[in-house]
């Protein structure tokens, strides 16, 4: 019934956990849809035959029926037809939570729309362009940003899409179930190359996948062509896979964050980033935000936006200054501080501090390694399987 | 309406003495400066309806066009720039140039007047000024096309919009000017309404066409404004980089969405509503019945207006809005859906117990029925969160919107311009090349869209210029359709054509309609009504013989 359906309305395979369940609703709206729209033809057909005027003109008594519809059919028809589209939004919104919600622990990569192809960076620090790879059988959560203008990541074997939006950060999650290619289109018009930019998911099985990121590239796992990456790969990419932590420690110091955030919970000019993701962080304006990849990434772009109370307004803005991976990077680096305890002591009086003493500080931390490298090393640890 | 009053040299006050007519609107006075300048309500409704004919035929030729590039996965007649001009141009075109002054500017203009017993619009000077501000609109436009066009589709979204080196700042304008317009002709309708009833015509007794431009000019007014500014941030971004949408500069691109479908969810009722009014107006008159609820219809009429501005959120689903807001907006949009299905409902039950002659406006309302349910329930279909993550942007969006539009505005607008054919011109068109030209668009109609849904659920997207192959086949069966529908629109206007020259003399009321703009001459004369009509009775009393009915409006 499933197959049958689904070949009728011509949708795409269902190679993602939640398809299947989008799909059934799908068939359910659909066929109400139809119904509705037939029924409702049908009726009026009906009333244009049955009250045409030549048989009205021959025999008066077919005019003879009431106009007047009583008002409890009506409102039994209205209050049915909102019960069953209040049926589809608590269906339908309950999917979405679950289609919108990545579960605890999935792997996260990191994905950068520009005109026209897709760039992807894994937490282990591969790195491919146009292909994504992901094991088979374990959610997977796509981090998203663009770097020109909006486009949108879609997947119709998967039922998914999100906009990649230039300045911020969205996320996407699926699972595939089973090993296969499945074809990425973008969804969101980005110019002349809109139709151009497409790009596959390929899903491997674990072992495939570890193997993937060992450097092999396994056979193609369904018949077919095997895909011809574009010319321009490697543009920023670092040539040798390092973990996205340690990879986020040389542009946090490269770019002068360290100038301002601690790594190891001191005080300083800017908050530190002991033990930060997650947290509960007061506003300057007021209120509080939750600091996640969204928050960060917000902050690193538009520093002004959502202030941390205490601190002076001095963070110039990184737009267009930083290459999303590095985006991507400092966000992994601040996600593995979060174990990180905050010295005793609390903030400092911003003044007291000169900038000067902060770079070397930061400094001498980087070159000694302290709880910062150790926990880029739980991060470097596994392959990915039990990142937090 | 006698042979004497073609004569086009007739003077105004005929010396044959009183009882005679006065020469028709067309005939009152020839010469071209009398058109262009005129402040009567009917000839500047005229020069609407000859307008949107025009862009409703380039907006179509863009469409076709589009079709045609379609008709192969790879580049078939045009590269992807033109690709990418030409389907923002028939958005532009479609939208602001026919979709949106269409019905209320050709139809509204010409019959609110006579419906409310009025001799002219409340600002006759405005509704003159308000074509020609859309004239200039549409000039400006059209040079933007031909100076470079702009590639950013009609939504405009920043910062592709901010950046395209198209011309995005003038297309901008002349959208703003455009609504300028549509401002002017909303006001003066709602003061005409407000101000003009004719003496005994409370708003209950109101045509329901009144309604429903009543609604769609308070949505005008609210709306348009901010449509406005944002095109203006976004010409000003072009053209002087202010970065108020650019987030390298600390603007915020879906910002811009929230403003733009702020505008452009309540414009889809802008373009609808007319159109339920037209329907409403066609069912009653064609089945000789009263609607089987007048409040139903005029109140779900203003409710659409009023919800309709609680729902553009539903446009962003996936563009990074917080679950929160997609489901609150989500809930919202049901709601719409169920003031447009108390309509439908209502207008069915009108048929029942009627007198129903099948002319060529009724079968344009058996098609609006069908299409606008299915269209309209698509709607609630992609307003349920889940399912939207799949269609948004994909053709499945596309063929929802086009059944809204094209399935229930354009079919309306048909069935509007044959309904009152023999009211704007005296004439009655050939009954049977409508039914069959109607029979036609419809054909055309199907094929075109239906495949479109199909293409949307495989996941095709939108605006994609190449396509993967395997959506080929349902893309050509699409182009046929459209030129199906292209040549049956042809032909309705062909017909219409031929009618205007060699239709039978239509004769004051040929459909025993009860509606008040049926009361005068048809065509009516320059000042619509002799003296001032006394309104006795309400706009649907088929009980009444219609010489009685007739003699509880004296007028004329």
């Amino acid at each position: 019934m499933n197959e049958l359906m689904r070949k009728i309305l011509f949708l795409p395979p269902q190679a993602s956990t939640i398809a299947s369940e989008i799909d059934q609703l799908h068939y359910f709206v659909i066929l109400v849809t139809m119904a509705g729209a037939t029924l409702v033809t049908v009726v009026g057909s009906y009333f244009l035959f049955r009250y045409r005027r030549t048989a009205v003109a021959a025999d008066a008594r077919r005019r003879g029926a009431s106009h007047a519809t009583p008002l409890w059919i009506e409102l039994f028809v209205v209050v049915s037809l909102f019960g069953m589209f209040l049926a589809w939004w608590v269906i339908g919104f309950w999917q979405f939570m679950r289609v919108r919600v990545p579960p605890e622990g999935a792997m996260e990569i990191y994905v950068t729309g520009k005109q026209w192809m897709w760039k992807f960076a894994y937490p282990e620090g591969a790195n491919s362009i146009a292909t994504l790879y992901v094991p088979a059988g374990r959610p997977v959560k796509l981090v998203l940003t663009s770097r020109d203008v909006i486009h949108s990541f879609y997947v119709p074997d998967f039922r998914v899409k999100q906009d990649a939006v230039p300045g911020r950060l969205t996320t996407l999650w699926f699972e595939v179930k089973e090993p296969g290619r499945h074809e990425i289109l973008c969804t969101e018009y980005c110019g002349a190359g809109h139709s151009t930019m497409r790009g596959e998911v390929i899903a491997l099985s674990p072992q495939d996948y570890e193997g993937w990121l060992r450097g092999n590239l396994p056979e193609p796992p369904v018949a077919g062509p095997a895909y011809a990456p574009p010319a321009v790969v490697g543009e920023h990419a670092p040539r040798e896979l390092v973990s996205m932590v340690r990879q986020g420690e040389r542009v946090a110091a490269e770019q002068g964050c360290l100038r301002c955030h601690t790594l190891d919970g001191t005080a300083h000019l800017g908050p530190t980033w002991a033990g930060m993701f997650g947290s509960a962080v007061q506003l300057e304006r007021g209120g509080s935000v939750v600091v996640d990849e969204a928050y960060i990434t917000e902050s690193m772009m538009d520093p002004l936006a959502k202030l941390h109370a205490g601190y002076q307004p001095i963070m110039p803005t990184y737009f267009g200054r930083i290459h999303p991976a590095d985006t991507a990077a400092i966000v992994e680096l601040i996600k593995s501080l979060r174990a990180v305890p905050v010295q005793p002591g609390g903030r400092s009086p911003w003044a007291t501090v000169t900038p000067e003493g902060a770079e070397a500080g930061a400094r001498a931390r980087e070159v000694e390694g302290g709880p910062a490298s150790a926990a880029g090393e739980i991060g470097d640890a596994g392959t990915g399987s039990e990142r937090p | 309406m006698s042979e004497a009053t073609i004569d086009a040299d007739l003077p105004a006050v005929d010396p044959r003495g009183a009882g005679a007519e006065e020469p028709d609107y067309l005939r009152a006075e020839t010469s071209v400066r009398s058109w262009l300048l005129t402040k009567d309500h009917k000839r500047i409704a005229i020069m609407f309806y000859a307008s949107v004919i025009v862009f409703l035929m380039l907006g179509g030729l863009f469409a076709l066009i589009l079709r045609t590039e379609l008709l192969t996965p790879e580049k078939t007649i045009i590269d992807a720039n033109t690709y990418n001009q030409m389907f923002t141009l028939h958005g532009v075109t479609m939208v602001w140039l026919f979709m949106i002054p269409a019905i209320p500017g050709a139809f509204g203009n010409f019959v609110l007047p006579l419906m409310l017993g009025a001799k002219d619009l409340a600002f006759p000077r405005i509704n003159l000024a308000s074509y020609y501000v859309y004239a200039l609109s549409a000039i400006i436009m059209l040079t933007a096309m031909l100076a470079g066009g702009a590639d950013t589709g009609w939504t405009f979204y920043v910062p592709y919009s901010s950046t395209s080196p198209t011309a995005v700042s003038w297309m901008g304008v002349g959208i703003f000017v455009n609504g300028v317009s549509s401002i002017m002709t909303a006001l003066n309708f709602i003061v005409t309404t407000h101000t003009l009833r004719a003496k005994g015509l409370s708003w209950h007794r109101m045509p329901l066409f009144i309604w429903s431009i009543y609604g769609t000019s308070v949505i005008i007014l609210f709306a348009t404004p901010v449509l406005g500014m944002s095109l203006t941030l976004v010409a000003l971004d072009h053209s002087f980089g202010l970065g108020i949408f650019d987030p390298r500069y600390g603007g915020d691109p879906v910002l811009f969405q929230h403003l733009f479908w702020f505008y452009s969810h309540p414009a889809v009722y802008i373009m609808m509503l007319p159109a339920f009014g037209v329907i409403s107006e066609v069912v009653c008159s064609f089945s000789h019945n009263p609607p089987a609820s007048y409040r139903a219809i005029a109140y779900s009429s203003l409710g659409i207006a009023f919800v309709g501005f609680f729902t553009w959120g539903h446009h962003m689903f996936v563009a990074g809005m917080s679950e929160f807001d997609a489901g609150i907006f989500g809930a919202l949009s049901m709601f719409v859906a169920i003031f447009s299905a108390i309509k439908v409902f209502t207008w069915v039950a009108t048929l029942r117990g009627g007198s129903i002659s099948f002319a060529t406006p009724m079968l344009y309302f058996l098609w609006f029925l069908f299409l606008f349910v299915f269209g309209g329930m698509t709607g609630v279909a992609v307003a349920t969160q889940s399912l939207d993550v799949h269609w948004h942007d994909t053709y499945f969006v596309v063929a929802h919107f086009h059944f809204i539009m094209v399935g229930g505005t354009l079919t309306s607008f048909l069935a509007a311009a044959h309904y009152w054919f023999p009211k704007m011109f005296g004439k009655l068109y050939d009954e049977r090349v409508g039914l069959l030209t109607s029979v036609a668009v419809f054909i055309g109609f199907v094929f075109t869209f239906l495949p479109q849904f199909l293409l949307g659920n495989a996941g095709m997207p939108r605006r994609y210029y190449s396509y993967p192959e395997q959506y080929q086949w349902l893309n050509v069966l699409s182009t046929g359709g459209a030129w199906l529908l292209g040549a049956g629109l042809l032909l309705t206007l062909a017909n219409l054509v031929i009618a205007l020259k060699w239709g039978r003399q239509a004769g004051p009321n040929p459909w025993g309609s009860r509606s008040f703009e049926w009361i005068t001459a048809s065509p009516p004369s320059k000042h619509n009504f002799e003296s001032t009509p006394l309104v006795e009775r309400s706009a649907y009393e088929y009980d009444l013989p219609e010489e009685v009915a007739r003699a509880r409006v004296p007028a004329r």
